[in-house]
Protein backbone atom coordinates (compact mmCIF):
# COMPACT_ATOMS: atom_id res chain seq x y z
CA UNK A 1 0.00 0.00 0.00
CA UNK A 2 1.52 3.19 -1.05
CA UNK A 3 0.98 6.69 1.44
CA UNK A 4 2.17 9.62 1.22
CA UNK A 5 1.21 12.27 4.23
CA UNK A 6 2.51 15.76 4.86
CA UNK A 7 1.87 17.10 8.58
CA UNK A 8 2.13 20.67 8.98
CA UNK A 9 4.75 21.10 6.60
CA UNK A 10 6.31 24.49 5.37
CA UNK A 11 9.15 25.37 3.69
CA UNK A 12 11.07 28.25 2.66
CA UNK A 13 13.48 29.79 0.59
CA UNK A 14 16.47 31.86 2.29
CA UNK A 15 17.64 34.78 0.47
CA UNK A 16 21.57 35.51 0.77
CA UNK A 17 22.41 38.52 -1.76
CA UNK A 18 19.52 41.04 0.25
CA UNK A 19 21.20 41.52 3.25
CA UNK A 20 20.96 44.88 3.93
CA UNK A 21 18.19 45.80 6.20
CA UNK A 22 16.86 48.88 3.96
CA UNK A 23 16.63 46.36 0.71
CA UNK A 24 14.99 43.71 3.30
CA UNK A 25 12.27 45.98 4.38
CA UNK A 26 11.53 47.07 1.01
CA UNK A 27 11.35 43.81 -0.20
CA UNK A 28 8.86 42.60 2.74
CA UNK A 29 6.94 45.42 2.25
CA UNK A 30 6.20 44.65 -1.79
CA UNK A 31 6.03 40.85 -0.89
CA UNK A 32 3.00 41.26 0.67
CA UNK A 33 3.28 38.95 3.53
CA UNK A 34 5.44 36.05 2.07
CA UNK A 35 8.57 36.87 2.62
CA UNK A 36 9.85 36.68 6.12
CA UNK A 37 12.38 36.23 8.72
CA UNK A 38 13.92 33.23 10.01
CA UNK A 39 15.05 32.29 13.68
CA UNK A 40 17.94 34.06 12.73
CA UNK A 41 16.85 36.97 11.37
CA UNK A 42 17.56 36.07 7.81
CA UNK A 43 15.33 36.75 4.51
CA UNK A 44 12.91 33.93 3.33
CA UNK A 45 10.35 33.77 1.09
CA UNK A 46 7.82 31.29 2.68
CA UNK A 47 6.50 29.14 -0.18
CA UNK A 48 4.47 27.18 1.47
CA UNK A 49 2.76 27.51 5.34
CA UNK A 50 1.26 24.76 7.28
CA UNK A 51 0.49 22.44 4.64
CA UNK A 52 -0.90 19.21 5.81
CA UNK A 53 -2.24 16.40 2.75
CA UNK A 54 -2.92 12.81 3.27
CA UNK A 55 -2.77 10.80 0.05
CA UNK A 56 -3.45 6.32 0.24
CA UNK A 57 -3.77 4.40 -2.67
CA UNK A 58 -6.10 5.11 -5.88
CA UNK A 59 -5.74 8.82 -4.71
CA UNK A 60 -5.55 11.31 -7.80
CA UNK A 61 -4.92 14.76 -6.68
CA UNK A 62 -4.50 17.75 -8.65
CA UNK A 63 -2.89 21.43 -7.54
CA UNK A 64 -4.60 24.11 -9.11
CA UNK A 65 -3.38 27.52 -8.82
CA UNK A 66 -2.20 31.16 -9.91
CA UNK A 67 1.96 30.91 -11.11
CA UNK A 68 3.89 30.95 -8.26
CA UNK A 69 1.48 29.56 -5.38
CA UNK A 70 3.80 27.27 -4.29
CA UNK A 71 2.45 24.17 -6.83
CA UNK A 72 5.54 22.83 -7.94
CA UNK A 73 7.82 23.51 -4.71
CA UNK A 74 4.77 21.28 -3.11
CA UNK A 75 5.60 18.35 -5.67
CA UNK A 76 8.98 18.99 -5.05
CA UNK A 77 8.65 18.84 -0.92
CA UNK A 78 6.21 15.41 -1.80
CA UNK A 79 9.31 13.91 -3.69
CA UNK A 80 11.79 14.78 -1.14
CA UNK A 81 14.26 17.14 -2.79
CA UNK A 82 13.08 20.33 -0.66
CA UNK A 83 12.92 19.22 2.84
CA UNK A 84 10.45 20.98 4.82
CA UNK A 85 11.43 24.13 7.28
CA UNK A 86 8.87 22.69 9.71
CA UNK A 87 6.69 19.50 9.83
CA UNK A 88 7.54 16.41 8.68
CA UNK A 89 7.01 14.01 5.51
CA UNK A 90 5.91 9.93 5.63
CA UNK A 91 6.21 8.47 2.56
CA UNK A 92 5.82 4.91 1.99
CA UNK A 93 5.97 3.43 -1.39
CA UNK A 94 8.78 4.19 -4.60
CA UNK A 95 8.10 7.72 -5.51
CA UNK A 96 8.75 8.92 -9.39
CA UNK A 97 9.03 12.64 -9.51
CA UNK A 98 8.30 13.82 -13.48
CA UNK A 99 8.88 17.35 -12.37
CA UNK A 100 10.42 19.21 -15.47
CA UNK A 101 11.27 17.37 -19.02
CA UNK A 102 15.18 17.23 -18.57
CA UNK A 103 14.15 15.37 -14.75
CA UNK A 104 17.94 15.51 -14.02
CA UNK A 105 19.36 13.89 -17.76
CA UNK A 106 22.69 14.66 -18.95
CA UNK A 107 21.84 16.74 -22.35
CA UNK A 108 25.29 15.72 -23.75
CA UNK A 109 24.55 11.95 -23.02
CA UNK A 110 22.60 10.05 -25.86
CA UNK A 111 19.00 8.56 -24.92
CA UNK A 112 20.24 5.34 -24.70
CA UNK A 113 22.88 6.37 -22.29
CA UNK A 114 20.09 8.29 -19.81
CA UNK A 115 17.99 5.20 -20.02
CA UNK A 116 20.90 3.29 -18.41
CA UNK A 117 21.79 5.73 -15.76
CA UNK A 118 18.16 6.26 -14.77
CA UNK A 119 18.44 2.10 -14.40
CA UNK A 120 21.14 2.01 -12.05
CA UNK A 121 19.95 4.60 -10.10
CA UNK A 122 16.73 2.23 -9.97
CA UNK A 123 19.28 -0.47 -8.94
CA UNK A 124 18.25 -2.81 -11.76
CA UNK A 125 20.63 -5.52 -13.22
CA UNK A 126 21.73 -5.65 -16.49
CA UNK A 127 18.86 -7.85 -17.97
CA UNK A 128 16.42 -5.34 -16.31
CA UNK A 129 18.28 -2.39 -17.81
CA UNK A 130 17.99 -4.12 -21.03
CA UNK A 131 14.11 -4.33 -21.08
CA UNK A 132 14.11 -0.73 -19.73
CA UNK A 133 15.51 -0.01 -22.61
CA UNK A 134 13.11 -1.44 -25.29
CA UNK A 135 10.48 -0.50 -22.86
CA UNK A 136 11.64 3.06 -23.34
CA UNK A 137 12.34 2.64 -27.06
CA UNK A 138 8.89 1.05 -28.33
CA UNK A 139 6.78 3.58 -25.91
CA UNK A 140 8.68 6.74 -26.71
CA UNK A 141 9.13 5.82 -30.45
CA UNK A 142 12.41 7.86 -30.66
CA UNK A 143 13.42 4.99 -31.99
CA UNK A 144 17.27 5.91 -33.94
CA UNK A 145 17.29 9.06 -31.92
CA UNK A 146 18.11 7.21 -29.32
CA UNK A 147 21.49 6.57 -29.91
CA UNK A 148 22.00 10.67 -30.58
CA UNK A 149 22.97 12.95 -27.72
CA UNK A 150 19.83 14.56 -25.71
CA UNK A 151 20.80 17.69 -26.69
CA UNK A 152 19.69 17.19 -30.08
CA UNK A 153 16.48 16.32 -29.59
CA UNK A 154 13.14 18.61 -29.99
CA UNK A 155 11.19 19.76 -26.59
CA UNK A 156 8.39 17.25 -27.71
CA UNK A 157 10.74 14.45 -27.70
CA UNK A 158 12.29 15.39 -24.65
CA UNK A 159 8.89 14.70 -22.82
CA UNK A 160 8.38 11.79 -24.83
CA UNK A 161 11.66 9.85 -23.58
CA UNK A 162 11.12 11.61 -19.75
CA UNK A 163 7.60 10.23 -19.69
CA UNK A 164 8.69 7.15 -20.56
CA UNK A 165 12.02 6.82 -18.42
CA UNK A 166 9.57 7.68 -15.27
CA UNK A 167 7.31 5.23 -15.91
CA UNK A 168 8.78 2.23 -17.48
CA UNK A 169 10.03 1.65 -14.14
CA UNK A 170 6.93 0.90 -12.60
CA UNK A 171 6.17 4.04 -9.64
CA UNK A 172 3.78 3.64 -6.59
CA UNK A 173 3.83 7.28 -6.22
CA UNK A 174 3.99 9.23 -9.31
CA UNK A 175 4.19 13.03 -9.02
CA UNK A 176 4.08 14.82 -12.21
CA UNK A 177 3.95 18.99 -13.11
CA UNK A 178 2.19 20.62 -16.33
CA UNK A 179 5.04 19.79 -18.95
CA UNK A 180 3.03 16.39 -19.72
CA UNK A 181 1.08 18.82 -22.06
CA UNK A 182 4.09 19.62 -24.36
CA UNK A 183 4.00 16.19 -26.50
CA UNK A 184 1.55 16.26 -29.43
CA UNK A 185 -2.19 15.08 -29.25
CA UNK A 186 -1.01 11.33 -30.04
CA UNK A 187 1.20 10.75 -27.79
CA UNK A 188 -1.01 12.13 -24.90
CA UNK A 189 -3.55 10.08 -25.53
CA UNK A 190 -1.11 7.25 -25.23
CA UNK A 191 0.38 9.01 -22.05
CA UNK A 192 -2.74 9.17 -20.80
CA UNK A 193 -3.70 5.19 -21.49
CA UNK A 194 -0.19 4.50 -19.70
CA UNK A 195 -0.91 6.64 -16.66
CA UNK A 196 -4.91 4.99 -16.26
CA UNK A 197 -3.14 1.78 -16.14
CA UNK A 198 -0.36 3.13 -13.70
CA UNK A 199 -3.53 4.23 -11.71
CA UNK A 200 -5.70 1.44 -11.76
CA UNK A 201 -3.08 -0.63 -10.08
CA UNK A 202 -4.13 1.18 -7.40
CA UNK A 203 -1.14 3.78 -6.93
CA UNK A 204 -0.91 7.49 -6.25
CA UNK A 205 -1.49 9.98 -8.78
CA UNK A 206 0.05 13.59 -8.15
CA UNK A 207 -0.22 16.08 -10.54
CA UNK A 208 0.01 19.94 -10.82
CA UNK A 209 -1.70 21.85 -13.80
CA UNK A 210 -3.46 25.22 -15.49
CA UNK A 211 -5.70 22.56 -17.54
CA UNK A 212 -9.35 22.39 -15.73
CA UNK A 213 -10.18 19.37 -18.38
CA UNK A 214 -6.81 17.87 -17.95
CA UNK A 215 -7.59 17.91 -13.98
CA UNK A 216 -11.30 17.12 -14.38
CA UNK A 217 -10.39 13.83 -16.60
CA UNK A 218 -7.35 12.51 -14.29
CA UNK A 219 -8.24 13.91 -10.85
CA UNK A 220 -10.61 12.31 -8.47
CA UNK A 221 -9.46 14.91 -5.55
CA UNK A 222 -8.53 18.68 -6.27
CA UNK A 223 -6.65 20.82 -3.74
CA UNK A 224 -6.46 24.90 -4.92
CA UNK A 225 -3.49 26.42 -3.68
CA UNK A 226 -2.78 29.96 -3.02
CA UNK A 227 0.09 32.06 -1.86
CA UNK A 228 1.59 28.70 -0.72
CA UNK A 229 -1.67 27.70 1.65
CA UNK A 230 -4.19 25.43 1.05
CA UNK A 231 -7.43 27.18 -0.43
CA UNK A 232 -10.04 24.30 -0.75
CA UNK A 233 -9.68 20.86 -0.92
CA UNK A 234 -12.51 18.60 -2.37
CA UNK A 235 -13.79 17.02 -5.41
CA UNK A 236 -12.72 18.60 -8.31
CA UNK A 237 -16.42 19.61 -9.07
CA UNK A 238 -16.33 21.80 -6.09
CA UNK A 239 -13.10 22.79 -5.99
CA UNK A 240 -12.97 23.84 -9.69
CA UNK A 241 -15.92 25.20 -9.13
CA UNK A 242 -14.74 27.62 -6.77
CA UNK A 243 -11.27 28.04 -8.59
CA UNK A 244 -12.20 29.02 -12.37
CA UNK A 245 -14.65 31.36 -13.75
CA UNK A 246 -18.06 29.94 -14.68
CA UNK A 247 -17.97 30.03 -18.09
CA UNK A 248 -14.28 27.92 -17.71
CA UNK A 249 -15.62 25.78 -15.84
CA UNK A 250 -18.54 24.99 -17.75
CA UNK A 251 -16.22 24.52 -20.74
CA UNK A 252 -14.15 22.12 -18.54
CA UNK A 253 -16.68 19.83 -17.67
CA UNK A 254 -18.11 19.55 -21.29
CA UNK A 255 -14.62 18.45 -22.54
CA UNK A 256 -14.04 15.86 -20.00
CA UNK A 257 -17.53 14.44 -20.45
CA UNK A 258 -16.15 11.90 -23.18
CA UNK A 259 -14.61 9.85 -21.01
CA UNK A 260 -12.54 7.81 -23.80
CA UNK A 261 -10.71 5.58 -20.86
CA UNK B 1 16.56 -4.17 -2.77
CA UNK B 2 13.41 -6.41 -4.15
CA UNK B 3 13.45 -5.36 -7.84
CA UNK B 4 10.63 -8.16 -9.57
CA UNK B 5 10.06 -8.11 -13.24
CA UNK B 6 6.17 -8.87 -14.48
CA UNK B 7 5.40 -9.04 -17.77
CA UNK B 8 2.56 -6.90 -19.12
CA UNK B 9 1.93 -5.32 -22.70
CA UNK B 10 5.03 -3.39 -23.54
CA UNK B 11 3.35 0.39 -24.28
CA UNK B 12 0.60 -0.19 -22.48
CA UNK B 13 1.66 -0.62 -18.85
CA UNK B 14 4.87 -0.56 -17.64
CA UNK B 15 7.02 -3.32 -16.85
CA UNK B 16 9.60 -2.96 -14.52
CA UNK B 17 8.90 -1.95 -10.82
CA UNK B 18 11.52 -0.27 -8.51
CA UNK B 19 12.03 -0.74 -4.79
CA UNK B 20 9.12 -2.50 -3.38
CA UNK B 21 8.84 -1.23 0.13
CA UNK B 22 10.49 2.26 0.00
CA UNK B 23 9.41 4.37 3.18
CA UNK B 24 10.97 7.93 3.79
CA UNK B 25 10.23 9.98 6.79
CA UNK B 26 11.61 13.11 6.67
CA UNK B 27 11.29 15.62 9.76
CA UNK B 28 12.20 18.86 10.11
CA UNK B 29 13.91 19.78 12.82
CA UNK B 30 17.85 21.51 14.72
CA UNK B 31 18.45 18.08 16.60
CA UNK B 32 21.39 16.05 16.17
CA UNK B 33 20.46 12.81 16.43
CA UNK B 34 17.50 12.77 13.59
CA UNK B 35 19.86 14.83 11.27
CA UNK B 36 22.73 12.30 12.18
CA UNK B 37 20.77 9.25 10.75
CA UNK B 38 19.85 11.63 7.76
CA UNK B 39 23.69 11.93 7.04
CA UNK B 40 24.12 8.16 7.64
CA UNK B 41 21.22 7.17 5.31
CA UNK B 42 22.61 9.32 2.39
CA UNK B 43 25.67 7.79 2.86
CA UNK B 44 25.05 4.18 3.14
CA UNK B 45 22.90 4.79 -0.12
CA UNK B 46 25.46 6.57 -2.24
CA UNK B 47 27.46 3.34 -1.22
CA UNK B 48 24.82 1.22 -2.73
CA UNK B 49 24.24 3.05 -5.69
CA UNK B 50 28.26 2.62 -6.69
CA UNK B 51 27.56 1.35 -9.85
CA UNK B 52 25.74 4.78 -10.73
CA UNK B 53 28.59 6.58 -9.20
CA UNK B 54 31.04 4.59 -11.17
CA UNK B 55 29.08 4.82 -14.33
CA UNK B 56 28.55 8.38 -13.99
CA UNK B 57 31.79 9.04 -13.63
CA UNK B 58 33.24 6.85 -17.05
CA UNK B 59 30.33 8.61 -18.83
CA UNK B 60 32.03 12.22 -17.33
CA UNK B 61 35.60 11.26 -18.98
CA UNK B 62 34.13 9.79 -22.13
CA UNK B 63 31.99 13.18 -22.55
CA UNK B 64 34.95 15.31 -21.87
CA UNK B 65 36.79 13.16 -24.82
CA UNK B 66 33.56 12.62 -27.55
CA UNK B 67 34.57 13.06 -30.54
CA UNK B 68 38.87 13.25 -30.24
CA UNK B 69 40.80 11.22 -31.95
CA UNK B 70 43.06 9.60 -29.00
CA UNK B 71 40.49 10.18 -26.66
CA UNK B 72 41.34 9.62 -22.67
CA UNK B 73 45.05 9.07 -23.98
CA UNK B 74 45.33 12.87 -24.15
CA UNK B 75 45.49 12.61 -20.25
CA UNK B 76 48.52 10.14 -20.29
CA UNK B 77 49.86 12.07 -23.17
CA UNK B 78 49.44 16.03 -21.73
CA UNK B 79 50.81 15.17 -18.69
CA UNK B 80 54.12 13.07 -20.31
CA UNK B 81 54.52 15.73 -22.29
CA UNK B 82 54.38 18.23 -19.15
CA UNK B 83 56.86 16.05 -16.78
CA UNK B 84 59.60 15.61 -19.78
CA UNK B 85 59.82 19.31 -20.32
CA UNK B 86 59.93 20.50 -16.78
CA UNK B 87 62.06 17.50 -15.52
CA UNK B 88 64.85 18.46 -18.29
CA UNK B 89 64.61 21.88 -17.84
CA UNK B 90 64.50 22.11 -13.77
CA UNK B 91 67.22 19.34 -13.60
CA UNK B 92 69.12 21.83 -15.40
CA UNK B 93 67.83 25.21 -13.79
CA UNK B 94 68.22 22.92 -10.36
CA UNK B 95 71.59 21.77 -10.94
CA UNK B 96 70.53 17.63 -10.04
CA UNK B 97 70.39 14.28 -11.47
CA UNK B 98 68.11 13.84 -13.98
CA UNK B 99 68.07 10.48 -12.44
CA UNK B 100 67.11 11.31 -9.12
CA UNK B 101 65.03 14.55 -10.26
CA UNK B 102 62.60 12.93 -13.55
CA UNK B 103 60.81 10.28 -10.92
CA UNK B 104 60.54 12.64 -8.36
CA UNK B 105 59.06 15.43 -10.07
CA UNK B 106 57.21 12.88 -12.88
CA UNK B 107 55.62 11.65 -8.81
CA UNK B 108 55.15 15.04 -7.69
CA UNK B 109 53.12 16.35 -10.54
CA UNK B 110 51.10 13.56 -10.80
CA UNK B 111 49.40 13.55 -7.21
CA UNK B 112 49.45 17.20 -7.27
CA UNK B 113 47.31 17.47 -10.22
CA UNK B 114 44.96 15.02 -8.72
CA UNK B 115 44.92 17.15 -5.34
CA UNK B 116 44.54 20.76 -7.50
CA UNK B 117 41.67 18.79 -9.76
CA UNK B 118 40.11 17.72 -7.22
CA UNK B 119 40.00 20.59 -5.03
CA UNK B 120 38.77 22.53 -8.39
CA UNK B 121 35.64 20.33 -8.62
CA UNK B 122 35.39 19.31 -5.14
CA UNK B 123 33.65 23.05 -5.23
CA UNK B 124 31.50 22.11 -7.79
CA UNK B 125 30.41 19.33 -6.56
CA UNK B 126 26.51 20.21 -6.14
CA UNK B 127 26.70 23.73 -7.97
CA UNK B 128 27.35 22.12 -10.82
CA UNK B 129 24.48 19.16 -10.51
CA UNK B 130 22.15 21.50 -9.74
CA UNK B 131 19.66 19.49 -12.05
CA UNK B 132 19.99 16.49 -11.09
CA UNK B 133 19.44 17.77 -7.76
CA UNK B 134 16.43 19.68 -8.38
CA UNK B 135 15.22 16.44 -10.29
CA UNK B 136 14.77 14.23 -8.12
CA UNK B 137 15.51 12.58 -4.66
CA UNK B 138 19.22 11.10 -4.78
CA UNK B 139 21.92 10.79 -1.89
CA UNK B 140 24.01 14.35 -1.53
CA UNK B 141 26.92 12.75 -1.03
CA UNK B 142 26.60 10.64 -4.16
CA UNK B 143 27.86 14.38 -5.82
CA UNK B 144 30.73 14.39 -3.99
CA UNK B 145 31.76 10.32 -4.64
CA UNK B 146 31.22 10.96 -8.38
CA UNK B 147 33.81 13.77 -8.69
CA UNK B 148 36.28 11.44 -6.47
CA UNK B 149 35.99 8.59 -8.29
CA UNK B 150 36.06 10.55 -11.85
CA UNK B 151 39.55 11.93 -10.62
CA UNK B 152 40.88 8.63 -9.34
CA UNK B 153 40.26 7.54 -12.78
CA UNK B 154 42.12 10.38 -14.27
CA UNK B 155 45.11 9.44 -11.83
CA UNK B 156 44.58 5.66 -13.05
CA UNK B 157 45.67 7.33 -16.64
CA UNK B 158 47.92 9.66 -15.60
CA UNK B 159 50.56 6.66 -13.43
CA UNK B 160 50.96 5.08 -16.59
CA UNK B 161 53.54 8.09 -16.73
CA UNK B 162 55.48 7.66 -14.04
CA UNK B 163 55.35 3.51 -14.65
CA UNK B 164 57.41 4.77 -17.55
CA UNK B 165 59.68 7.24 -16.11
CA UNK B 166 60.49 4.42 -13.31
CA UNK B 167 61.35 2.07 -15.54
CA UNK B 168 63.30 4.54 -18.36
CA UNK B 169 65.52 5.59 -15.00
CA UNK B 170 66.06 2.71 -13.72
CA UNK B 171 64.20 3.09 -10.28
CA UNK B 172 63.62 0.74 -7.86
CA UNK B 173 60.32 1.37 -5.42
CA UNK B 174 61.98 0.33 -1.72
CA UNK B 175 60.55 -2.57 0.90
CA UNK B 176 58.50 0.52 2.63
CA UNK B 177 56.27 0.29 -0.79
CA UNK B 178 53.36 -1.82 0.99
CA UNK B 179 52.74 1.56 2.87
CA UNK B 180 51.24 2.22 -0.46
CA UNK B 181 48.23 0.89 0.11
CA UNK B 182 47.14 2.66 3.17
CA UNK B 183 48.43 5.64 2.38
CA UNK B 184 45.94 5.48 -0.99
CA UNK B 185 43.26 4.22 1.51
CA UNK B 186 44.10 7.81 2.88
CA UNK B 187 43.64 9.25 -0.03
CA UNK B 188 40.66 7.90 -0.68
CA UNK B 189 39.12 8.79 2.22
CA UNK B 190 40.32 12.60 2.26
CA UNK B 191 39.24 13.11 -0.82
CA UNK B 192 35.57 12.62 -0.27
CA UNK B 193 35.47 14.39 2.75
CA UNK B 194 37.35 17.12 0.62
CA UNK B 195 34.66 17.49 -2.64
CA UNK B 196 31.66 16.94 0.29
CA UNK B 197 33.06 19.85 2.57
CA UNK B 198 34.18 22.33 -0.54
CA UNK B 199 31.15 21.22 -2.11
CA UNK B 200 28.84 22.81 0.56
CA UNK B 201 30.49 25.71 1.23
CA UNK B 202 31.05 26.70 -1.97
CA UNK B 203 27.45 25.83 -3.20
CA UNK B 204 26.58 28.47 0.02
CA UNK B 205 29.12 31.09 -0.75
CA UNK B 206 29.65 31.77 -4.15
CA UNK B 207 33.44 33.75 -3.34
CA UNK B 208 34.65 30.60 -1.69
CA UNK B 209 35.77 28.92 -5.63
CA UNK B 210 38.10 31.78 -6.58
CA UNK B 211 39.67 32.09 -2.53
CA UNK B 212 39.99 27.78 -3.10
CA UNK B 213 42.09 28.29 -6.03
CA UNK B 214 44.69 31.32 -5.62
CA UNK B 215 44.99 29.30 -1.91
CA UNK B 216 46.04 25.87 -4.17
CA UNK B 217 48.11 27.93 -6.41
CA UNK B 218 50.44 29.24 -3.82
CA UNK B 219 50.31 25.86 -1.81
CA UNK B 220 51.60 24.65 -5.73
CA UNK B 221 54.79 26.89 -5.24
CA UNK B 222 55.41 26.38 -1.42
CA UNK B 223 55.19 23.10 -1.10
CA UNK B 224 57.66 20.55 -1.90
CA UNK B 225 56.16 19.66 -5.21
CA UNK B 226 58.47 20.42 -7.77
CA UNK B 227 61.45 21.51 -5.57
CA UNK B 228 62.82 18.55 -3.71
CA UNK B 229 62.54 18.13 0.04
CA UNK B 230 66.36 17.98 0.13
CA UNK B 231 66.94 21.89 -0.80
CA UNK B 232 65.66 22.85 2.55
CA UNK B 233 67.27 20.55 4.45
CA UNK B 234 70.75 22.93 5.15
CA UNK B 235 67.97 26.07 5.95
CA UNK B 236 67.15 27.46 8.89
CA UNK B 237 64.41 25.36 10.69
CA UNK B 238 61.66 27.75 10.85
CA UNK B 239 61.36 28.22 7.26
CA UNK B 240 61.49 24.00 7.25
CA UNK B 241 58.85 23.37 9.82
CA UNK B 242 56.07 25.86 7.94
CA UNK B 243 57.20 24.52 4.52
CA UNK B 244 57.38 20.96 5.03
CA UNK B 245 56.54 19.40 9.19
CA UNK B 246 53.44 21.25 9.44
CA UNK B 247 52.14 21.69 5.71
CA UNK B 248 49.47 18.54 5.19
CA UNK B 249 50.28 18.90 1.50
CA UNK B 250 53.75 17.94 2.23
CA UNK B 251 52.80 15.28 4.47
CA UNK B 252 50.45 13.75 2.03
CA UNK B 253 52.63 13.67 -0.95
CA UNK B 254 55.45 12.40 0.63
CA UNK B 255 53.55 9.15 2.50
CA UNK B 256 53.33 8.11 -1.69
CA UNK B 257 57.02 9.24 -2.41
CA UNK B 258 59.25 8.74 0.16
CA UNK B 259 58.66 4.77 0.04
CA UNK B 260 58.75 4.49 -3.67
CA UNK B 261 61.90 6.88 -4.21
CA UNK B 262 63.57 5.17 -1.04
CA UNK B 263 64.12 8.57 0.33
CA UNK B 264 64.49 7.99 4.10
CA UNK B 265 60.73 8.40 6.09
CA UNK B 266 60.36 9.78 9.44
CA UNK B 267 57.68 8.04 11.24
CA UNK B 268 56.70 11.71 12.02
CA UNK B 269 54.92 12.58 8.38
CA UNK B 270 52.37 9.89 8.99
CA UNK B 271 51.32 11.39 12.19
CA UNK B 272 51.22 14.15 10.10
CA UNK B 273 48.91 13.14 7.46
CA UNK B 274 46.69 11.44 10.16
CA UNK B 275 46.33 14.24 11.82
CA UNK B 276 45.34 16.83 9.62
CA UNK B 277 42.83 13.77 7.74
CA UNK B 278 41.07 13.27 11.02
CA UNK B 279 40.47 17.21 11.39
CA UNK B 280 39.02 17.19 8.18
CA UNK B 281 37.14 14.16 8.53
CA UNK B 282 35.62 15.95 11.23
CA UNK B 283 34.55 19.36 9.95
CA UNK B 284 33.39 17.60 7.21
CA UNK B 285 31.48 14.93 9.44
CA UNK B 286 29.84 17.72 11.41
CA UNK B 287 29.49 19.91 8.36
CA UNK B 288 27.65 17.63 6.50
CA UNK B 289 25.15 16.61 9.07
CA UNK B 290 24.19 19.78 9.73
CA UNK B 291 23.74 21.72 6.47
CA UNK B 292 22.86 18.61 4.05
CA UNK B 293 18.80 19.58 4.04
CA UNK B 294 19.97 22.95 2.71
CA UNK B 295 22.15 21.99 0.37
CA UNK B 296 19.16 21.76 -2.11
CA UNK B 297 17.72 25.04 -1.43
CA UNK B 298 22.01 26.81 -1.93
CA UNK B 299 22.21 25.14 -5.25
Amino acid sequence: MASIKLQNVSVSFPIYHAESRSLKRTVIAAASGRVGEDRRHRLVVEALRHISVSLKTGDRLGFVGANGAGKTTLLRTMAGIYEPVEGQIETHGAVTALLDPGQGMNHELTGRENIRLRGLFNALNQAQIDQLQDDVASFSELAQFLELPVRTYSSGMIVRLGFALATAIKPQILLMDEWILAGDAGFLQKARNRLETMVRGAEILVLSSHSADIIMKWCNRVIWIDGGQIKADGSPDEVLGAYLPADQFARAQMAALPTSA
Amino acid sequence: MNVTLKSEVPGEAPGLSGPANSLAFISAGQAWAPLTVMAKADLRQTLSLWRLVWALSVFDIKLRYRGSVLGPFWLTLSTAVMVASLGFLYSKLFATDIKTYLPFLSLSLVLWGFIANLTTEGCLSFTAQEAMIRAMRMPLSLHAARVVVRNVLILGHNIVVIVAVFVIMGTVPDQLSFLLVPAFGLWLVDAFALCLLLGILCARYRDIPPIVSSIMQVAFFVSPVIWSPTVLAHRGLGLSLVLMQWNPFYALLDIVRAPLLGTPMNASIWAVAIFYSILLILLTTILFIRTRPQIAYWV
